[in-house]
Order: structure tokens, then sequence, then C-alpha cells
């Protein structure tokens, strides 16, 4: 049983992936400008019922559902903040492919920059170490010496 | 017959591996000779035994032997003899097949090709490199066998996936898996390196070979992947920041840091820690992807062979391995002692920004890839982190380690004059301005991310040019002499400046791609036609025409443009054995330009009409074509390396040959 569904969903997954993006022309908006606002939002909405792809890239039934309720929203006149909220309260946070920054995803975004940063700061404060650095002088003695060796 | 042979054949590569191990590392204890010499044996046995696994399993594809369990899940007899061969590797347990091939494969080649290491680190390394065989052929034979033979074999298979079935996908596991297991030899010597707990610049030296096939084959696999994705998904994307990308792309970040790094360790004999580490980080990283591909424990795109159970074996010999690898590190590692000293500003110092930024850049992308995981653990809510997650946090990282790369280049070892790397690239820093100013003044309102990164992709090839001139004192000597120095420079060079500049095309190629792309989706009846870019396309006919396993719709499909006329056939393909139906898109190259036709659903009414999707993918191929030059440059500084070891090793014969 468990191989028919499993075979159910690939061949349902396949036939999502051979169609492509940006669903029926026919539904687009008018505006060129919101169309191009919609398309954009797009990139950031996932289909739910994909393996993991935006609702730009999938053909399943639900993303172009997904493509229509984002262009009736920018249609009403709604900003992008207001789409994401209205699909983040309808479909929780899972249908953002870029998850807004909160308590639970700071971390997230916070590792990238903190790492370079802290990274960047402990090598800054190690860097040279002795030896070579040419900031070092040389010493009276030294001097000395090399103008020895010089003439 | 065939299937019992193999089946016995991967049982007698497990005893060897195991009998590899032992023999490797009581050589080192004992210092014996014979004993090394037996572990040797046995390592180039296990590979032979695994070719044998292997090529049983292959016959059992090709002459469709459908009592193999494997062979009927995953072969059919109507498919051509090139996807009977890839369906080897295009289930779980053929992969993990492929997978003990390469391992035992690189152990192999260190035995043949290790001869100068010194004779302890070596017996190490072969041990340590039979005790990863030891592990994963154990896991293909017990928990992923696959030789196992139905009671009751089915007349016909039930085939491979048909989006499988391309021959770009058909070969490029085996680069994928080559360059993945190729670290285990650096994994290996590590560990060796760090059980004697002692590092020299020698040892940087036999690390950086390795390191080079596995990164360029690596890299040669990722290209083919992503090559494959584009034409074959069928809307012209080519990376997605998929989990099952993101487990290939994390090891060759790294790899990518450890080449760099052990330059450092080579040259200087500095970051000998740091080096190690990176060279552990890599194979760990590998399995890390193979168990996540494999496990299915993230939802992706490319997730065709997945099985949970067995991931959780697989994340066990992951967590043993990289361990018991990363505490032997942690508790040897302060013996390795430091090397040479070097002003922050420095060729050491570039190549350590370099290490920073590469090492936060693989960070940042298993966070990314991780992250998701870790939040529905702690909080029960599904969380996604995608494309543009990665865009803000891993495109800034990049560009800002890529600005720098130029002036890295020219700085001399030790301490350098920042000045005159600067001033040495003043051709290239204008060049590189004013092209990004000037496509910023020309292009439409795409906004001025396109025109920064063509900016840059300029910066990086001119300023790779920049280097080979300046090392060659072009303009500054008579010409003579500058092809003296031309000819005299070491392949590691030209190796170099082949991937600098590769890394530059395939920005330029990335940024163009994704800046000035034109697409267009019309429903089209017979005649119709639809605009895309400078090209009128037109729909003339649609015909049946029969493959050797799949029947398919195919559009005639006529294309007007400013280079004249031509016609593109694409098709949707129907594979009855899968029952599945594929789009085969159809591609016209323009220079590195793609006009890409994608033949849809048909559409019933009066007049059926069919969806037709056309993108003009401009500079797509340099994508591509990026990529292959960094391997290809990999693969040049490769060779000069294997040249300079048999110059050293004339140069010791000819000495030998003077004190006789």
């Amino acid at each position: 049983m468990r191989r028919v569904a499993s075979a159910l969903v690939m061949i349902t997954c396949a036939l999502w992936l051979t169609a492509g993006a940006a669903g029926d022309p026919a539904d687009r908006l008018a505006d060129p400008a919101r169309e191009a606002r919609a398309r954009d939002l797009f990139r950031e909405v996932r289909c739910l019922v994909c393996q993991n792809e935006s609702i730009d890239d999938s053909e399943a039934e639900l993303a172009s559902d997904l493509r229509r309720i984002v262009r009736q929203q920018v249609a009403a006149g709604r900003t992008d903040a207001e789409v994401r909220s209205f699909l983040v309260a309808r479909y929780g946070k899972f249908v953002l492919l870029k998850p807004p920054f909160d308590a639970g995803t700071a971390l997230l975004w916070l590792t990238p920059f903190g790492v370079v940063a802290g990274a960047g700061l402990l090598l800054w404060r190690r860097r040279g170490g002795g030896g070579t650095d040419p900031a070092v002088p040389l010493s009276a003695e030294e001097e000395a010496r090399l103008r020895q060796l010089e003439t | 017959m065939i299937a019992e042979l193999g089946a016995f054949a991967l049982v007698l590569a497990l005893v060897l591996s195991a009998a590899q191990s032992a023999l490797s590392f009581s050589a080192r204890w004992k210092h014996d000779a014979a004993l090394r010499g037996a572990g040797e044996g046995a390592a180039l046995a296990a590979f032979a035994a695994v070719a044998i696994a292997f090529a049983s399993l292959m016959t059992a594809f090709v002459t469709s032997d459908f009592s193999v369990a494997n062979v009927a899940n995953n072969s059919h007899t109507d498919k051509p003899l090139l996807y009977k061969v890839a369906a080897v590797w295009g289930s779980h347990e053929g992969s993990m097949l492929l997978w003990d091939l390469a391992l035992t494969g690189f152990g192999a080649a260190v035995v043949l090709a290790g001869r100068r290491l010194p004779p302890g680190l070596k017996a190490l390394t072969v041990g340590v490199q039979g005790l990863l065989g030891l592990v994963f052929i154990a896991y293909t034979a017990f928990a992923s066998n696959p030789f196992v033979r139905l009671a009751h074999p089915p007349v016909e298979g039930a085939s491979l996936n048909p989006i499988l079935q391309d021959p770009f996908l058909a070969i490029h596991p085996p680069f994928l898996y080559s360059g993945y297991v190729g670290f285990s030899v650096v994994f290996s010597l590590c560990v060796a390196v760090l059980i004697e707990g002692r590092v020299d610049t020698a040892f940087a030296r036999w690390v950086r070979p390795w390191a080079l096939a596995a990164w360029s084959l690596l890299t040669i696999g990722i290209t083919l992947g992503s090559f494959w994705a584009y034409y074959e998904l069928g809307w012209g994307g080519w990376w997605f920041w998929d989990p099952v990308e993101n487990a290939s792309f994390m090891p060759w970040l790294v790899g990518a840091a450890l080449l760099h790094s052990s330059i450092v360790t080579e040259k200087r004999g500095a970051l000998a820690g740091w080096t190690v580490f990176l060279g552990l980080a890599a194979f760990s990283f590998s399995m890390l992807g193979a168990f996540l591909v494999r496990s299915g424990i993230l939802t992706s795109v490319h997730a065709f062979a997945v099985d949970p159970k067995r991931g959780a074996i697989l994340l066990g010999i992951l967590a043993l391995a990289a361990g018991s690898a990363l505490s032997l590190f942690a508790w040897r590692a302060p013996l390795l002692k430091a090397g040479g000293l070097f002003a922050p500003i420095s060729r050491e110092g570039a190549l350590v920004i370099n290490n920073l930024f590469l090492a936060t850049a693989a960070l940042t992308v298993m966070a990314g890839t991780l992250y998701p995981l870790i939040y529905q653990a702690a909080t029960g809510q599904p969380l996604s982190v995608g494309a543009p997650w990665f865009n803000l946090t891993f495109a800034p990282l990049m560009t800002a380690v890529l600005i720098l790369l130029p002036a890295g280049t020219l700085l001399s070892w030790k301490r350098a004059d920042a000045r005159g790397a600067v001033e040495r690239l003043w051709a290239a820093g204008l060049l590189a301005l004013a092209t990004g100013i000037g496509v910023f003044a020309l292009q439409n309102a795409k906004g001025a991310f396109a025109a920064i990164g063509i900016a840059l992709g300029v910066w990086l090839i001119a300023g790779a040019v920049t280097e080979l001139a300046v090392r060659i004192r072009l303009f500054r000597v008579p010409l003579k002499e500058v092809v003296n120095r031309l000819t005299g420079l070491p392949r590691g060079a030209f190796g170099m400046t082949l991937a600098h500049i590769g890394v530059g095309v395939f920005v330029l190629g990335a940024c163009v791609e994704t800046g000035w792309r034109v697409e267009a989706a019309q429903a089209l009846k017979l005649g119709d036609q639809v605009q895309v870019g400078a090209y009128s396309l037109s729909l003339t006919d649609v015909t049946q025409a029969e493959g050797p396993n799949y029947s398919a719709e195919r559009a005639t499909v006529r294309i007007k443009g400013p280079q004249g006329d031509s016609v593109l056939y694409p098709e949707r393909r129907f594979y009855p054995a899968n029952r599945q139906t594929v789009s085969q898109v159809a591609i016209e190259t323009h220079g590195p330009s793609d006009l890409y036709v994608v033949f849809g659903e048909r559409r019933e009414g009066t007049d059926p009409s069919w969806l037709i999707r056309a993108y003009w993918n401009p500079w797509a191929r340099m994508i591509f074509g990026g990529p292959l030059l960094m391997a290809l440059g990999g693969l040049v500084s490769l060779s000069d390396r294997r040249l300079r070891m048999a110059a050293g090793a004339k140069a010791r014969a000819a000495a030998a040959g003077a004190r006789a």
C-alpha cells in the first residue's frame, strides 16, 4: 500500500514538474506593475503540497489557487506585507519561503553575519602575533649592528 | 547466479576492508613493512571485490534480470541501454554501491599513488580508509543490499522514473560521488596526521592533490546536475536552494576553503590545524549530504530514492565517523605546532579572509538547510527556509569575498604592500566600474542589482587576467622575456587564473540570466504566434512520435529571429511503464544564450490549443561554463603537482646516481 501511495505521489509530482511556471496566462492582472508585484510575491510563497517549490515554479492545483489568491489580494490594493500576513494567518508560517524575523528565527537570520563578525573580530584580535610584525622597531643594539653591517 | 556472485563479492569486500584496516594499523604499531604491504594488498583487493559486485549489478541491469528486486523496481526491458546502465545508481541500494566503489577506489589510489608518503603515515591513512570502507560496505550489505532476489520475479520491471532518463542525469552521479568520496582520502590523511600528532608542510603537499581532484569532480557533478535541472524540470531554473542541492554545495564550499588553506600550510607552514579541521569537515559534510539526500528527512524536488528507516543508520554512521574524528581533533590538535607568522595584509591574510567567508558560507547553507528541522522539533510548527532567505544571506557574504578576491591574488607572502596591489588593479577596477555604470544607465527598470553583479563579474575576470599579466610582467619587459616567463609559469598559476576567471564567468551568467530573462506563456492554436524577446514563435504542427519506451506528442515550433528562421520540436513524452508524462524541452543556443521552449498540455475546445511557454535566457550557458572552467582550473593545477612530484623523484634519482 505504501509503495502504491508513494508511486502516486511521484507521478503527481512528476506531472507538476513537467509543466513549469507562472500558471495560466489568462489569469494575469491587467496592470503590469501589479502583475510584477504579484510575481515577486509568488517567489516568496511555498506551494504547500509540493516537494520544495514556490508557487511561481509549481503547476500543482494548490499553487494555482494560491496564485489566484495573491493576485486577488494585490488587485484589491493590499500591500506586500498585508498579503504575507493574510497567507500566514491562513496557512501558517510554513507558507513563506523567507521566514519572518522573530524570536524563533532570530538565530537563523543572525547566524551568517554573526559568524563572520565574531570570527573576524577574533582574527583581528589575534593578528600579527609578534615575530615578523613590521610595527616592532629595531632595538638600539640591532640598529648599531645593522649600521656596522652596512659599512 | 550473477546476483549471488555480486552479493558474495560485496561480503568479501567487507572482510577485506576489515583486514585492510587491521593489518595497516598493526603495521604502524609494529613498524612492520610486511604487514603494511599486506594491508595495502587488502585495500587493492577490496576495490577489486567491490568492482566485481558493481559489475555484477550492472550485468543484472543490462540483461534485465528481474529476479533481482532492485532491477525489477528500477528497470524495464524497453529502456535504452544507457539508462539500463544508469539505473544501476538510480536507486538507493545501487547508489550506495557506487559510493562503496568510489570509497575503495580512492583507497586503492592512495596505495598506488601515495608511494612517497612516509610509511607510517601511509599505513594509518590506508587503515582509516579501510574503516570507512568497512562501515559503508557493511551498511550496503546488511541494510541496503542491491542483490536481494525475488521469490516470484515479475515478467516486466517497474522502470526508472522518466525524468531520470536523461544522458546528463545518467552520468552526473559518478562525478558527484567521486567528488563526495574523494574527500574521504583527505579525511583519512587528516585522521592519520592527528594520530601521528605531527603536521609539516609535506602534509599539505599530499592533501592538496586529493582535495583538488575531489573538488574538481564535485564541481563537475554539481554543474551537470544543475544543467539537468535547467532543461529537464522545464522552467529554466538552475539552482533552487533545495536541500539536495545544498547537500552537495556544503562539501563544495568547505572543499574550496580547504584548497586555499592548504596552500598556506604548504607554502608557509601556517594554519596547519585549520587545514586538518577543514579536511575532516569536507568529508563529514559529504556524509551529511548522503544522509540528507537518502533519508528524505527534508522535502526536496530532487528526492528520488528515499528511505527514512535507513536514513537513521546513515545518521549513525555520520555521527560515529565525524564525531570520533572531531574528538580526535580536539584532543590532538594542540600538538600541531603553529607555523610561519604573517602580517594581516599579506597573501596569508587574504587567504584567511577567503576561508573565513567560505567557511561561513558553508555554515550558512547548513543553517538554512537544517533550521526547519530544528525549528519543528522545538516548536512543533513547520518552517520554510527557501531561496529568498539564501539570496539575502549567502549572496552578500559571497559578494564581499569576491570583491576582495583579485586583490588577494596580488598580495605577496608574509607582508604585502596593499597599495601596490591596488595600483596594479586600477585598470581592472575602472573597467568593472565603467561596465557597471554603463549597464545601470542603459538597462530597464530591473534595478541596480544586475549592474552590480555584472561589474563584479568583469572585476573578477579582469582581476584574474591582471594577476597573470603582472606575473609575466606584460608591457614591462621585452616580449621575448614575457613569452619566456609565460612558458616558465607553473601549471598551478594557470589553474588559479582559469578557476578565478570561471568564477567571474559564472557571476556574469547568473546575473545576466536573472536580470534580463524574458518569458512568455500562451495557449496557442495551430498557426498562432507568441513573441519572446527578439523571437517570434509560431506553432505550426503537432504530431505523434514514437520513442524506444515512450510515445510523444511533438510540436513543430517555427522561429523567426534576428539571425534567421529555424524550427524547434519540443515534446511531451508519455512513458507507459511508469504512466508518467514528461516534457522534453527544446533549446536553441545563440552563443551563450538560450531560447528555451516548453510544450505544455492540450486544452480541449472547439479548436484545440496547447500551452506554449518560451523563455529567452541570456548568457545562461555561462552559468554552467563558469563552474566547468573552475573544475578545469583544478585539474590543471592537479597536473602541475603530479609533474612536480615526478620531477622531484627524477631529481632524487639523479642525486642518488651522482652519489653512487
